[in-house]
């Protein structure tokens, strides 16, 4: 057991740099997740707070939720590469339907659900009282909802967002199944060739990366939430702790 | 490359035995972890209930563990237990914990405190409290927690296919050698995967109707 820990700080002595350096693979792991993170949060955001201030989509983002949990977060990521393989061959810009774009395809697929409808939801718990206020101080149409009901439900929206990130991040390291780079290769190919070194490797950098992600959102959210709104959050908190 | 037919019927036909020892290795997959996850659940959430202090390092420790993703946690343990059914239900079973023990906790917090009282009233000692009412008024909201944890789990089997286990995730890890013939094993592994999902919350849900038909099941968080 010491032996194997000496190994395993060895490794991580050896194996920083180079192009199959874990650094190099921590960057790739972090583009593909941010990237596939910021598209789903343009595409589900937008529509999640549109849906809920005219108090339309309530099914869909019950029924997503739903979904989202039946459907494995591996046969998501098998299932991009057929459908990215068949798109590179149909379109004549994208190289190649391996590694980079099925990753990100099934990350985003997967990142849309939590922050649509942490979104809609959030929407649709502002106390319409509070909606029926501003409307009689004047403010109008979509400032109703950017002025007033994104900044009271930007906790709840929040909470969705860092949800997507974690299980983002979490599934990335799969990625390496269909030819992409990131923290999984590790741990992949020492399946592969049974290193036992090179797989708790990978173990501990993906597990390092999936809590940093979830702290890291965690005091975004703490940060981000409107001054006015810090005293909900914490009874919300309290609440839950 | 030459795409041949996206999902080959044929082949499903001809495998219909694999088909069916995969979904029994599924099954079996995720009865054990449901079973020991909630074995284990109940004995910590009796403790977490028992003495309150133990209670947060309880769910910092089962959030910890739920946080860590899927594949590094079957793969810490994999130079200890090797590529066996043990690691990959050591796994399974440390993500049942959060939910399960959440929920069982929520479910006996939130008894009406009247019925404990009357109850300690009639002369009911803790034990005989716990197992006669605590735990069947909270049986709904456990029930919501165990229905979450079973879809969670049959979901997360396919994964340890890449472990040399997996159930229905054999066909989803086979499919991705021969991604470019055919998506048919992936489409398989995941509808399979769907389908039991679907079909073992449903039996949770008819289980429950009939163990609790006081109450319609509902999903609590």
């Amino acid at each position: 057991m010491i032996e194997f820990l000496g190994d395993l700080f060895r490794w991580f002595v050896e194996h920083w740099d180079g192009d199959a350096g874990y650094l190099v693979r921590i960057w790739e792991h972090v583009t593909v997740s941010a990237t596939a993170l910021a598209a789903a949060i343009v595409v589900a955001l937008p529509l999640g707070a549109w849906l809920g201030h005219t108090g339309r989509g309530g099914f869909a983002a019950v029924s997503l939720v739903n979904i989202g949990r039946a459907l494995p977060s591996f046969g998501i990521v098998a299932l991009a590469l057929p459908l990215t393989i068949r798109l590179a061959d149909a379109v004549p810009f994208i190289d190649s339907g391996l590694g980079f774009l099925p990753t990100f395809v099934a990350l985003f697929a997967l990142a849309l659900p939590p922050i649509f409808t942490n979104t809609h939801a959030g929407i649709r718990s502002v106390d319409p009282e509070t909606v029926e206020a501003a409307r009689g101080m004047g403010i109008t149409g979509t400032r109703v909802l950017t002025t007033v009901e994104l900044p009271i439900a930007s906790p709840i929206i929040l909470a969705g967002i860092r949800i997507a990130a974690v299980q983002v991040v979490a599934t990335a390291p799969l990625g390496a199944l269909v030819a992409y780079g990131g923290l999984g290769r590790f741990i992949i190919d020492g399946f592969a060739v049974r290193d036992m070194v090179q797989i708790a490797a990978g173990a501990v950098l993906v597990a390092l990366l999936a809590v940093a992600t979830d702290v890291g959102f965690s005091r975004l959210e703490r940060r981000v939430v409107p001054v006015g709104m810090a005293n909900a959050r914490h009874r919300r908190t309290a609440d839950v702790g | 490359m030459i795409a041949r037919a996206f999902i080959d019927w044929g082949w499903i036909f001809d495998h219909l035995d694999d088909v069916r020892d995969k979904v029994v290795e599924h099954l079996v997959l995720t009865g054990i972890a449901l079973g020991v996850g909630l074995a284990l659940s109940l004995a910590l959430a009796i403790v977490g209930l028992r003495f309150p202090r133990t209670y947060p390092p309880i769910t910092w420790v089962t959030g910890t563990l739920y946080t860590i993703p899927s594949l590094a946690l079957f793969a810490f343990f994999v130079p200890i237990t090797g590529f066996s059914i043990l690691t990959a239900e050591i796994g399974l079973v440390s993500y049942t914990l959060l939910i399960l023990i959440r929920n069982i906790v929520a479910g006996i917090q939130g008894i009406d405190p009247a019925v404990r009282e009357s109850a300690l009233g009639m002369g009911y000692g803790r034990r005989r409290l716990f197992v006669e009412i605590e735990l069947p008024l909270a049986l709904p909201v456990i029930l919501a927690g165990i229905r979450i944890a079973a879809v969670t789990t049959v979901g997360l089997v396919t994964v340890t296919a890449l472990i040399g286990q997996g159930g229905v995730g054999f066909f989803i890890l086979s499919g991705l050698r021969r991604f470019s013939e055919t998506a048919t094993e992936i489409v398989l592994g995941t509808a399979l995967s769907v389908l039991l999902a679907v079909g073992i919350d449903l039996v949770i849900v008819l289980v429950g109707r009939i163990l609790v038909p006081w109450t319609r099941p509902r999903v609590a968080a």
